[in-house]
């Protein structure tokens, strides 16, 4: 495959296409052929797995707008995910409101929680940032748990599968070409996004706030606007999973949650969107690869998962795939994202 | 008169669990975030030792107060060494997953159910009538005399002490203190083994008072905006942090909704991070260093 070398850009038009030779253009063709074919040869299980690595791409690159270009630290993203899920849930028992309705609807609550989630930022940083967002976390979550203990749902609510028109999404071939084409659509206007004025305004926040500010940058502002965009996206991720799963319960959007989000982002290196697909789908498949492991090499103790799970990801932490900047705390995170997994079995 | 006493013995609980978080961020500007799942170890070692070892309470509370101790500095040094150096949200993220780890293995050994380690104790959890409509339980008792000893303990201990000196000295500028000398595993090490025993000591007292079960690692989820409203870096600021939360918590029982006081630790916590992100005894530039 022929890559571009170094910088000769001889017209507008050539600086400003995603796709930089023929070659490159040939290989995404190929892939989007080969996704669009993959659920007539795969099988139940690989199509399943494929759609929970479509869903788990929508939040991880919101989360990396937000702390991979914008540089906010955020621990709430389960808290977000919780928001849209409960929007859907609530409006789909109380109203009976279809997809068109509580799609929109969850993406307007997660734009409003994002300007509360925002607003510590512009006067925190780094580690008490983190702790406001941890702490709106519970804020959400206790208001879902209250909805459910009192509208009598005590396990959950059930939720049907969602139509559109006269369609009823429910097939898994179905989910797996929604969420396709959803995943192009973000992934296209994410790179667009930080490619434009608001995305460089990020990556001048997150390298240096003051420098950033000298130049003329509504640091709030922008810091504010990358909250919004983050959580309103998020929360149209969290409508989905409601759908997907047909059941929302609050036990199921725990800190483990925030955890994988941002484990996702920084193997796949802060900073890049391709980056982003990588570890996500490293992080959605990991446990089945040591299921497979374990069962491949007939080791039953859960220690031994662990201890895989561990050297995993510190191989593969320590040499990220993608990203700018040797981070090397991202070997660490990776290695404390291996002791989740010894909870997986 | 009873919300009296019970915001006091709840914010006694929350001072003797907060100072572990204190040291431990004064020491190494950690966060540690698995200090409930630590506490609750706190808990299920004193019962296991009056199951298997001994069922004296004085030599069995003793022994769990060297088990946590013990914890505290092999989580130190097979964990957090390594973290020693790297950047404070990672070790924070590490602490969260050790926690999450922790929470799986109490489920994993001790299994799900109630346990009480007083009935094993030979002992009982007697109220008292202490005045006009208030009542005390025995191990409310216990829980603010021994905030009072410990914080008295620790005040002479960093205030008379070589060793308080040093550990002080360490926290303040780690780099000096290495240059001078000192070893600086060795006093990370213990700020882990104190922090991880006074937050044993509070799982031990609690697990006296109300039982045993694994989602007692709450309490010390709720417990860390205690710390912030405090001031991240200040053991004095403990003391009215604890009391502001636990007014919160105890007045939101009362008058909104029992599940209501699940929140309120953390909806004081943003108003305080909004208006005053230092905390009320912490200092201002701590906000620069993180």
């Amino acid at each position: 495959m022929a890559f571009a070398s170094g910088y000769f850009k001889t017209s507008y038009a050539k600086d400003l296409s995603i796709v930089e030779t023929r070659s490159r253009c040939t290989c995404l063709l190929l892939l989007i052929l080969g996704l669009a074919v993959f659920p007539f040869f795969a099988s139940p299980f690989f199509l399943d797995l494929a759609t929970q690595v479509f869903l788990a791409l929508i939040g991880a690159v919101a989360l990396m707008l937000l702390t991979g270009y914008a540089g906010q630290i955020s621990l709430g993203h389960a808290g977000l995910i919780a928001a849209g899920a409960f929007t859907t849930a609530i409006l789909f028992k109380e109203l009976k409101a279809p997809l068109f309705v509580t799609l929109p609807a969850s993406g307007l609550v997660g734009g409003l929680l994002g300007i509360i989630f925002g607003l510590p930022s512009l006067r925190l940083k780094g580690l008490y940032l983190a702790l406001s967002t941890l702490a709106l976390h519970f804020i959400v979550v206790y208001l879902g748990a209250e909805y459910e203990s009192t509208r009598g749902y005590a396990t959950g609510v059930v939720i049907d599968p969602p139509s559109l028109g006269p369609l009823i999404i429910q097939d898994p071939r179905l989910w797996y070409f929604l969420l396709l084409i959803i995943d192009i659509l973000v992934v296209i206007f994410a790179i667009n996004l930080v490619r434009s004025r608001t995305g460089r305004a990020w990556m001048a926040i997150r390298d240096r706030d003051v420098a950033a500010e000298a130049l003329g940058i509504k640091v709030s502002a922008y810091k504010l606007s990358a909250f919004v965009l983050s959580s309103v996206l998020t929360s149209i991720a969290g409508c989905l999973f409601a759908y997907f799963r047909g059941f929302v319960s609050v036990e199921a959007f725990s800190l483990l949650m925030t955890i994988e989000y941002i484990a996702m982002i920084i193997i796949g290196g802060l900073g890049s969107i391709l980056g982003t697909v990588f570890g996500t789908i490293f992080v959605v498949l990991l446990p089945y690869i040591i299921d497979i492991l374990v069962d491949a090499l007939n080791v039953p103790a859960r220690l031994t998962t662990y201890m895989f799970a561990k050297i995993c990801q510190l191989r593969v932490g320590h040499d990220h795939f993608f990203g700018s900047g040797a981070r090397r705390s991202c070997g660490h995170l990776a290695a404390c994202q291996g002791l989740f997994y010894a909870l997986a079995f | 008169m009873q919300i009296y006493v019970n915001i006091i013995t709840l914010a006694s609980l929350y001072c003797l669990i907060c100072c572990g978080y204190v040291l431990i961020y004064r020491a190494s500007r950690v966060l540690n975030l698995a200090h409930g799942e630590m506490m609750t170890i706190g808990g299920y070692f004193l019962f296991t030792v009056s199951i298997g070892i001994i069922a004296d309470p004085i030599p069995s509370f003793l022994l769990s107060f060297l088990l946590s101790l013990l914890l505290g500095f092999v989580v130190y040094f097979f964990l957090m060494r390594f973290m020693t150096g790297e950047s404070v949200f990672a070790a924070v993220l590490v602490t969260v997953a050790l926690g999450i780890l922790m929470r799986g293995l109490i489920t994993l050994i001790w299994t799900s159910q109630l346990w009480h380690p007083l009935q094993h104790l030979d002992m009982e959890n007697t109220s008292h009538q202490i005045a006009e409509g208030a009542v005390i339980s025995t191990f409310g008792v216990v829980t603010i005399l021994s905030t009072i000893v410990l914080y008295l303990g620790l005040f002479l201990c960093f205030k008379f002490t070589r060793w308080g000196l040093r550990m002080r000295a360490v926290g303040e500028k780690p780099l000096l203190a290495a240059q001078r000398g000192f070893g600086l595993h060795k006093f990370y090490a213990l700020s882990w083994g104190i922090a991880v025993f006074s937050g044993g000591l509070a799982g031990m007292i609690q697990a006296c008072d109300s039982g045993l079960d694994p989602s007692m690692f709450v309490i010390g989820l709720k417990a860390f905006p205690v710390v912030l409203v405090g001031g991240l870096d200040s053991l004095v600021g403990v003391i009215p942090g604890a009391f502001v939360v636990a007014a919160a918590e105890v007045l939101a029982i009362n008058y909104i909704s029992p599940q209501a006081s699940e929140v309120a630790p953390f909806a004081v916590l943003l108003a305080m991070l909004l208006i005053r992100p230092w905390g009320l005894f912490g200092t201002k530039e701590e906000l620069e260093r993180v």
